[in-house]
């Protein structure tokens, strides 16, 4: 029996210790970003320390900001923002760029061209300023935030999806497909996506580390997240006073993000190998 | 360079210049035709309808949007900026010397970082698998996966808290000596070269891996070359193109982390330049700079690509 569940895990849906270790930062993030609300030992607004900058001590894990506030449940709360807002701008642009990509990859022609062109272009402008500029034009807020966060990765996603989909394309079953009758429609939900479908998602853990970075580089220039919500990136510009102190109210916010980042990127480096080459 | 070449180059450099005009369509667009009127801001509670009219006239604002996006698209290649609506002087003056700074920046990071760049990342290939590799392969990656803000701040944790050799977060615009001026650039530099060399090496890294798989360095190496020689003699010279090319494209992530390094130091350059416009609405200005950056993005991206066009012998 031991052998059998040993070879049933080694038949490709294992996954190494290093991969755990990343799936269990996300985890816990997540179940943070949920929580939040319940979990934070002080509210986030209250004054609760007569210092600022203060120390690591028994009653402030992790010090006190430059108010005095607690910095252990402003990063809890943190986290719903960081990670809330890159998952949703995650999803959007990765399905709106799958979605392109492979409708670009079966339709072909003239739609492939321009729209390729087009993605490319918006591709070749810097993401952050890409941020700057919009966040000039119309101010910010979280559904700004969101949307410019989600349309600067789209063309990424749809080259990606594009590049993978067009290998399909060309396979025995699609001209079969084809052949049948079937519309554009059911080639790349039947066809194409079942096919593309790992590769896709370790790509979407990808992208979701970018827009956490970029996300927090914009509260960092305090153009993302508005106080008084904050989130990892606006923690540490709000407390950037304490670094020539060594404050950890400066240091814990980025060491947050750290772990977030580093750990998404340990768990789609290790991901079992059959969501990785699902489409081999 | 034969007909084939020339012709893979030429429409790349086509291509560019379509996507030049793209990204300045949409530079217009996301700072022009998006909500917020612009008047309302700049005059705040002097906002009557009357003013409003008067300044919307005096700015062309009632003019059609393509119309004025063909203006200023014509603007930027006669050098015509417009005006900074913020201190009314011409955007070309307020660039200028800012622009002066930046270049400064960017070419003291890259004169530091692609040599010690070039060295780890072939080494780590060279040595592929040993402790050496395993800790610069862990060390970029960590870098990379990070923020910029984290490694300008772990900087300065670093060298000024801690070490206390350099000053923490002041920048002094008098520059009197040789000590002064290393002091001042000491700190943006190392952050901005620590940003650069990760993405650098890794990519030096995977390009010479990539051309020791090939069957005629595993011929050098069932002759018996020794080691060295099979990555100096064999691997570098066909991976020269895909090296430089990755350089080119290092140097493109100097543009995300001189906004954030700029910032964060308070150096005088384009990008702090920009933030505050941003804060300030200042809309000609945004617009300048986000094409300055675009356009050296776009070249550093495009002499990328002719580079590995050039440079792949199976073209010749």
């Amino acid at each position: 029996m031991m052998r059998s569940a040993t070879q049933f895990r080694a038949a490709g849906y294992s996954i190494n210790i290093v991969g755990l270790i990343g799936f269990l930062l996300v985890f816990s993030w997540a179940l943070v970003a949920i929580l939040a609300p319940w979990i934070i030992p002080y509210p986030i607004g209250e004054i609760v320390d007569f210092d600022y900058f203060g120390p690591i001590s028994d009653k402030f894990w992790l010090g006190t900001d430059y108010l005095g506030r607690d910095i252990l449940s402003r990063i809890l709360m943190g986290a719903r923002y960081t990670v809330g807002i890159s998952l949703i701008a995650v999803m959007i642009s990765c399905t709106l760029g799958v979605a392109l990509g492979m409708t670009a990859a079966v339709v072909g022609g003239w739609f492939d061209t321009i729209l390729s062109r087009f993605l490319d272009a918006l591709n070749s402008i810097p993401s952050k300023l890409f941020g700057l500029v919009v966040v000039a034009g119309i101010g910010s807020s979280i559904p700004v935030l969101i949307m410019t966060l989600a349309i600067i990765y789209t063309p990424g996603a749809y080259r990606f999806a594009r590049a993978l989909s067009v290998n399909i394309n060309t396979m025995d079953f699609v001209t079969v497909a084809r052949a049948r009758g079937e519309g554009t429609f059911f080639l790349i939900r039947s066809e194409i996506l079942p096919n593309i479908l790992g590769p896709v998602l370790a790509d979407l853990g990808l992208r979701f580390v970018f827009i956490v970075l970029l996300l927090s580089g914009l509260s960092f220039l305090g153009l993302g997240v508005q106080p008084p919500n904050a989130d990892w990136g606006a923690l540490v510009r709000e407390n950037i006073g304490g670094l020539p102190f060594g404050a950890p109210a400066v240091i814990f916010p980025s060491i947050a993000i750290a772990s977030l980042t580093i750990g998404v990127n340990l768990l789609i480096d290790n991901l079992p190998q059959k969501i990785r080459d699902r489409s081999t | 360079m034969n007909k084939h070449v020339l012709h893979l180059v030429l429409a790349r450099l086509v291509i560019a210049l379509i996507t030049l005009v793209i990204v300045s369509f949409t530079v217009f667009a996301a700072t022009v035709l998006l909500p917020g009127d612009v008047v309302e801001i700049l005059l705040g509670q002097a906002a009557t309808p009357e003013a409003v009219a008067g300044l919307r006239a005096a700015m062309h604002l009632d003019d059609p949007a393509i119309w004025r996006f063909l203006q200023w698209f014509a603007g930027i290649f006669t050098g015509d900026f417009g005006i900074s609506y913020a201190n009314n002087m011409p955007v070309a003056d307020l660039i200028g010397p800012r622009l002066l700074n930046s270049l400064k920046l960017a070419g003291i990071t890259t004169v530091f970082s692609v040599p010690i760049a070039l060295t780890l990342g072939i080494t780590a290939a060279m040595w592929r698998g040993s402790w050496f590799d395993r800790t610069v392969t862990v060390l970029s990656i960590g870098v990379v996966s990070v923020p910029e803000f984290m490694v300008a701040t772990s900087a300065v944790l670093v060298f000024a808290v801690y070490l206390k050799w350099l000053p923490a977060l002041s920048f002094a615009n008098e520059i009197h000596s040789f000590g002064q001026m290393l002091r001042v650039y000491a700190m943006p530099v190392i952050t901005l070269s620590f940003v650069i060399s990760a993405q650098m090496i890794r990519m030096t890294r995977a390009a010479v891996i990539e051309t020791l798989n090939t069957p005629y360095v595993e011929m050098a190496l069932l002759k018996g070359a020794s080691r060295s020689r099979l990555v100096l003699k064999h691997a570098l010279p066909n991976a020269i193109g895909p090296i430089v090319n990755a350089v080119a494209l290092s140097l493109s992530y100097l543009l995300g982390g001189v906004i954030i390094v700029e910032t964060i130091f308070n150096y005088p350059g384009v990008a702090k330049l920009m933030v505050d416009a941003v804060s300030t609405r200042d809309l000609p200005l945004i617009q300048t700079c986000a094409m300055l950056f675009c356009i050296v993005y776009l070249f550093l991206i495009t002499t990328a690509d002719i580079i590995a066009i050039v440079s792949n012998p199976r073209l010749k």
